[in-house]
Order: C-alpha cells, then structure tokens, then sequence
C-alpha cells in the first residue's frame, strides 16, 4: 500500500476563508477536503496526511512556510505529493507550485498539482512538478480530481507515461528518448519528409519540436522626474462606493476611472468615498482606508514636495482575480489614449 | 496590463506582493508591497507606521521610474 500526502489551502482545508489566509503551515493526520475524494480514488495506496497552510502566510513568507512544511514531512513516510487543485487561484496555485517543487527536490518523490491554464503558477512551475490541465473554478472539483488521481496513480505503479498531451498536464520541457517499431515510416528522415511535403502543400502539418515563443518587453526608457507625468493604475478593484461602471468583482471586463483633481487622500467606504470590490482578498483594510492599495495620498506628498512634476488627474482600476490576461490587455489598450491625451509619460501599476 | 502600457512607450513600476509572479510574467521594474488585502499599509500597526512605509515605497517607486535599467530590476525598499 503506497503512501500519499496532500498540501491544501486554508480554504480547502476547512480552517476558513480570506479572513484565515494567514493561518500558518500544519500537518493533520488523515485526509481533509479534497484529500477525502482523492484517497477514494487511489489504487492500492491511501492519503496518510493533509499538510494544510493559508494562502496569505505562504505568499508573504515563503521560505519559511517552505522550511517548516518540509520539517514536518522529515519523518513521514510517503511516495507521492499531490498538491491543490488550485483552479483558478493565483495565491494558491503559487503556493502548490512553491510546495510540490521543493518537496520534490528535497524528498525525490513525485509531485503532481492541479490549475487552470491561466493560473501563474503554470508558467512559474510546469518545469518544476507536474501541473493538471485543470478547471477555471471549483465547481469542476469532481473533473480536475479524476484526471489528477489517474495520472498519480500510473506514477504511484510506476507505469511508464505517455507525455503531456496524453496525460493531461502541462508540458515541462523534458525530452525522453523512445524507440519506435524498427521500419521505414518511424524514421526521421520519412517523417521530416512527409512534414515537409505537407509544408510545401499547404496542408496542416504538426511539428514535433515546439519552440516556446517568449514574451520580452523591452525596457521602456526612463523619465525625468522633473517631466514626469505620473498616472495610477490598479487591479485591487478601488471603485466609488457604488460601483457606477458595474466593474465585476472578478474575471472583470471592465474598467473605471476616477477623477482626483483637488484629491488629496482617498475617502474611504464609511464616509462614502471608495471601496474594494476584488473578490480574492478580505475588503476590511481597503473599505476602512483605499490608500492602502491605491495610494493617492503618498502621491499627493510626493508631488506637493516637488518629487515629480505632477499627478494625472484621474486614476484607472479594474479586478485582476480571474481576469485572463487577453481581457487585461485589451483594457490596457483602451487607458492608453486617456493618459497619451493628457501627457502622461509614466505609469505606476499596484496589484494585490 | 504592465507589459501592453511598456510596449506603448511608457516606463511603468509594477507594485506588488508576488514578486515571482510579476517577474515571471515579465514586468521590468518592481516594486514590492507588503501583503495582498493591504499592500501599502498593515492596519496592524500605527498609522504613522504604516504613511511611513506608503511613502516610502511610492517614493521608490517614483525613482524606479526615472532609473534606466537593462534588464528586469526588483528595487529594493528600506520601511
């Protein structure tokens, strides 16, 4: 009977929600949450442990929640990691890559995790663990757990695996070397040829080595301090109490913008002013001060001292949770015209 | 959003409390915050403690944008 550990949110978990995303690192004998679902599906192995950490602790202090979570597996004994699934969830994606990855490393079991194609843990971790192809939300929980336990389970029986396309997850760059059927059509050279007859055809052809195209900025030239034109950005969801532009509280498509002319420190929910509508974080900080994520009031120091030239009199807000990075795009696209129409030369974007 | 504003010509900061994510994505400059529900400001400590810190990393943030640099750059920050 293998043995299997799983590494879940505070949410998943059942400690809480936004409000216990500080909640440091424990490991709890047995399965919670998803974990329960997962040992059902396991063939000849069960799920001896859930490690459980919040989202927050391990975003803001990840060496440490990392360092005390392996302190824990030291003296377990286990074949596999399974970790997540993370959906759609920034923080948490993040947190199954960080933890999959140096578990792997540490302990050299297999680890395997579970997030949508958006998620930023896909590109920070696909080398590093292997990462599910999985849903944008948790509704999909049934679908993203039967896909996940198949493949941990060829890993668990030490079956040989057919590649990322065929397994479902995300490709991690690895090239394994296998041996066809000895005859004329599996040589390079007749399938080089073939693809090349195709190419010259114009009919579609599949190429066997995907080169990743990767996406480089390049670094945009500095500003003088003393020209510059300063514009607020943010994705923390700051809006006016209510909402006009009926911006969504996540996967958003819309975006606003809000005069601070004569603004010297946003006024926050209680007295009418501003508020956050982002659905991924608890509002409490940010209703009870909106300086906190979009901070007009440093900018408004900064300024009256002399530090720039001046602040432009509107600033831009959307909600980054869930939002694809094509519909952010776009919204970036249409701000551009309001700040080149007022002179902007410089932009500050916060995110949360 | 970071990268189409570049692209377009603007020096832009990215402030925020993922660093790896932003990098990874590809931002230039970076600033970082300190948590998520309160990036500029923890309502844990005094409120003199938490405009000290605000200030500071906008202002950091402000001379990111006046700083060439040759490739993607953290800046660092002292509060």
């Amino acid at each position: 009977m293998k043995k299997v550990i799983c590494y879940v949110n505070q949410f998943f978990g059942g400690i809480g929600g936004e409000d216990t995303a500080d909640f440091e690192p424990e490991i709890r004998e047995g399965q919670v949450g998803p974990a329960m679902a997962i040992n059902q599906q396991l063939n000849d192995a069960e799920v001896t442990h859930t490690v459980i950490c919040g989202d927050n602790f391990m975003g803001s202090n990840t060496e440490e929640a990392i360092s005390r979570i392996l302190a824990m597996l030291e003296d377990k004994e286990f074949d596999l990691l399974i970790a997540g699934p993370a959906f759609q969830a920034g923080r948490y994606g993040v947190a199954c890559g960080n933890v999959c990855k140096a578990v792997g490393e540490k302990f050299g079991v297999p680890t395997v995790t579970s997030m949508n194609v958006e998620n930023p843990g896909v590109e920070m971790f696909k080398k590093d663990t292997y990462i599910m192809d999985g849903a944008n939300a948790a509704a999909k929980m049934r679908k993203d757990l039967k896909n996940l336990c198949a493949f941990a389970n060829k890993l668990l029986a030490g079956e040989p695996t057919m590649g990322a396309v065929a397994e479902g997850y995300f490709p991690r760059g690895i090239r394994h070397e296998i041996f066809l059927e000895d005859k004329h059509e599996n040589t390079a050279a007749y399938r080089g040829v073939q693809m090349l007859i195709k190419k010259i055809k114009g009919e579609p052809y599949q190429t066997e080595l995907v080169i990743p195209v990767k996406d480089v900025v390049p670094v945009a030239d500095p500003v003088k301090l003393d020209e510059a034109v300063i514009a607020m950005v943010t994705t923390g969801g700051i809006v006016p109490v209510d909402n006009p532009d009926r911006i969504q509280s996540a996967s958003a498509t819309r975006w606003g913008r809000y005069s601070i002319k004569g603004v010297d420190k946003l006024p926050n929910r209680p007295s009418g002013g501003y508020k956050t509508i982002h659905a991924g974080f608890d509002p409490a900080a940010a209703d009870a001060d909106p300086n906190v994520i979009m901070p007009i009031d440093a900018m408004r120091a900064l300024e009256k001292e002399g530090k720039y030239k001046r602040l432009h009199d509107y600033f831009y807000s959307t909600v980054g949770t869930g939002t694809t990075e094509s519909e952010a795009a776009r919204m970036a696209e249409e701000i551009i015209p309001y700040l080149k129409e007022d002179g902007v030369n410089a932009i500050i974007v916060g995110s949360t | 959003m970071v990268k189409v504003f570049e692209r377009a010509g603007f020096p832009v900061v990215h402030m925020c409390n993922l660093i790896p994510v932003s990098t990874t994505v590809g931002a230039n400059r970076m600033v970082p915050t300190i948590s998520i529900p309160y990036p500029l400001g923890d309502p844990n400590t005094l409120p003199e403690e938490q405009w000290k810190l605000r200030l500071h990393r906008c202002g950091v943030a402000v001379d990111a944008l006046a700083t060439p640099v040759e490739e993607q750059t953290v800046f660092k920050v002292k509060i």
